[in-house]
């Protein structure tokens, strides 16, 4: 298969071939992180710009070490510290880091659509860190990518997501990814955190966190935003963690191989119990080690695109 | 292939058998310490290669050595110009080579190219006492410094020829040809 795509911008418009082109790179990554030199030559000269208009450490990080593996030279933006605080607009420092002949932006913004939008503009590769709450690609490809490696196959599987699935990014891309494989998704939340529609995703909703965990062979477990909740839609915290709460006791209903996933963060206490968070069902870590081949991936893939005019067959 | 491409046979399966014996041999002859061997293949063909010196040596000195796979994709110098889509292959050298006296294997020398990439790849995973080099076919027409210490067969050919290494592990049968323009040559 040839790849063609310059931008990564979601899982929403890859086909189901292009995932597994990339999840099968990210296999071939893994091995580097494990060597005495951990660095191979694939982007030596090319520079990559980290412009976070919203907080990250794993995000920021990991793309940074990937990067950083691939011999890439990083730059990090910090918003509070750049010309965005004069003002300047997103196309605009796009385009200003563009002219500094940088060759991949990963952007995250608090705008649905800012990389697809920064990308329209220039012509350097872009790669959506996260865009509001449309989607965080790389996230869903680590998870999946884990998920693969826990089980050996996605077609088949059950994954249920629990959460904020109206707010989360995280939550979309992995309803994309995970369901172009052929993998069962199953939201569940409380009413009021539940997209209109949902269920055109082709997606199962279900209320309870019982029904949840029934024949899951997953479950990925979304960190409640509370800094996007301005009416603190969910007035208690503690009753959230007492109706969705990951507990062991709940873990014990469930499959008794279920696997435990949280993009981080995590609230302690609120979204899972730090028994489980710790336990042995939890692959929170192993996510954030394949975070690192998943964009190692996602970098070299666009890096490597083929113009389309440019190719004939 | 294309139609005005005619093949030409040129190794038989017996033909590769018998010469990975020879060049076995002539390893184990040079080497000082069977103990430091190891063997690395380079993706795909020099891996299958590779494994079968192995299981020789088992055979003939009921020693199993080390086996590492190298996928030099990440080090190759044109990857800017390569198309349509290089794909990475698994690197796994489970082993310590420091201090060990690698066989790197491969299929067909031609330019030199991917032996240079896979000396830098090898280095990346520590210092090796010493390097040696097994190709099946020489073919000439190198591009950069680099020599096989151990060459199955030496095939002349000319640039718009293009040397083709089946094996039975990847392609369901042993097999070495040429692939050429007959009418022009």
């Amino acid at each position: 298969m040839i790849w063609y795509r310059k931008d990564l911008l979601g899982l929403e418009e890859l086909s189901r071939e292009e995932i597994e082109v990339i999840l099968s790179t990210a296999e071939s990554f893994k091995e580097v992180s494990t060597r005495e030199i951990k660095k191979v030559p694939a982007l030596r000269g090319k520079t990559v710009v980290n412009l976070f208009y919203e907080p990250s450490t794993r995000t920021r990080i990991s793309f940074e070490v990937a990067a950083k593996r691939l011999s890439a030279d990083v730059i990090n933006v910090g918003v509070d510290v750049s010309s965005v605080k004069k003002g300047e607009t997103l196309i605009d420092t796009g385009r200003n880091i563009e002219a500094l002949k940088a060759d991949i932006i990963i952007v995250r913004h608090s705008a649905s659509g800012a990389a697809a939008m920064l990308a329209k503009h220039v012509s350097v590769n872009v790669i959506n860190a996260g865009d509001g709450w449309h989607e965080h690609p790389t996230q869903a490809l680590l998870d999946i990518l884990t998920l693969k490696e826990k089980t050996g196959k996605i077609k088949g599987l059950c994954v249920c997501i629990v959460g904020d699935i109206g707010h989360s990014r995280v939550a979309r891309s992995n309803i994309w990814g995970l369901t172009k494989l052929g993998a069962r998704v199953k939201v569940c939340a409380p009413k009021m955190l539940i997209p209109a529609e949902i269920e055109k995703m082709g997606v199962e909703v279900v209320n309870s966190i019982e029904e949840g965990l029934v024949g899951a062979d997953a479950v990925n477990v979304l960190r409640m935003q509370f800094e996007r909740d301005e009416k603190t839609a969910f007035p208690q915290q503690l009753e959230y963690f007492k109706n969705y709460g990951i507990t062991k006791e709940r873990l014990e209903k469930a499959s008794k191989n279920i696997i435990v996933m949280h993009p981080g963060p995590i609230n302690r206490g609120i979204e899972m119990s730090s028994e489980v968070a710790d336990g042995e069902n939890s692959v929170i870590l192993e996510q954030v080690t394949n975070g690192i081949a998943a964009r190692m991936a996602v970098l070299f893939l666009v890096s490597q695109a083929k113009d389309k005019d440019e190719i004939v067959n | 292939m294309s139609k005005d491409k005619k093949s030409k046979i040129i190794l038989s399966s017996q033909d590769i058998n018998r010469i990975l014996y020879r060049l076995t041999n002539q390893i184990l002859e040079q080497s000082l310490d069977i103990n430091d061997l190891a063997l690395v293949g380079i993706q795909t063909r020099g891996v299958h290669l590779a494994k079968r010196v192995q299981n020789i040596i088992k055979e003939i000195r009921a020693v199993e050595l080390p086996l590492g796979v190298l996928g030099i994709t990440l080090y190759r110098d044109d990857l800017t110009v390569v198309g349509p889509r290089p794909v990475v292959k698994k690197t796994l050298i489970n082993f310590d080579i420091r201090a060990k006296e690698i066989i790197l294997v491969d299929d067909v020398l031609f330019t030199g190219r991917t032996i240079r990439a896979a000396l830098d790849e090898i280095m990346d995973f520590g210092r090796p006492k010493r390097i040696k080099l097994l190709a099946l076919i020489d073919r000439g027409h190198r591009e950069l410094p680099i020599r096989a210490d151990f060459v199955g067969k030496n095939i002349p050919t000319s640039d718009k020829e293009t040397v083709e290494v089946k094996l039975k592990e990847a392609d369901g049968v042993d097999e070495v040809s040429i692939l050429g323009k007959n009418d022009l040559v």
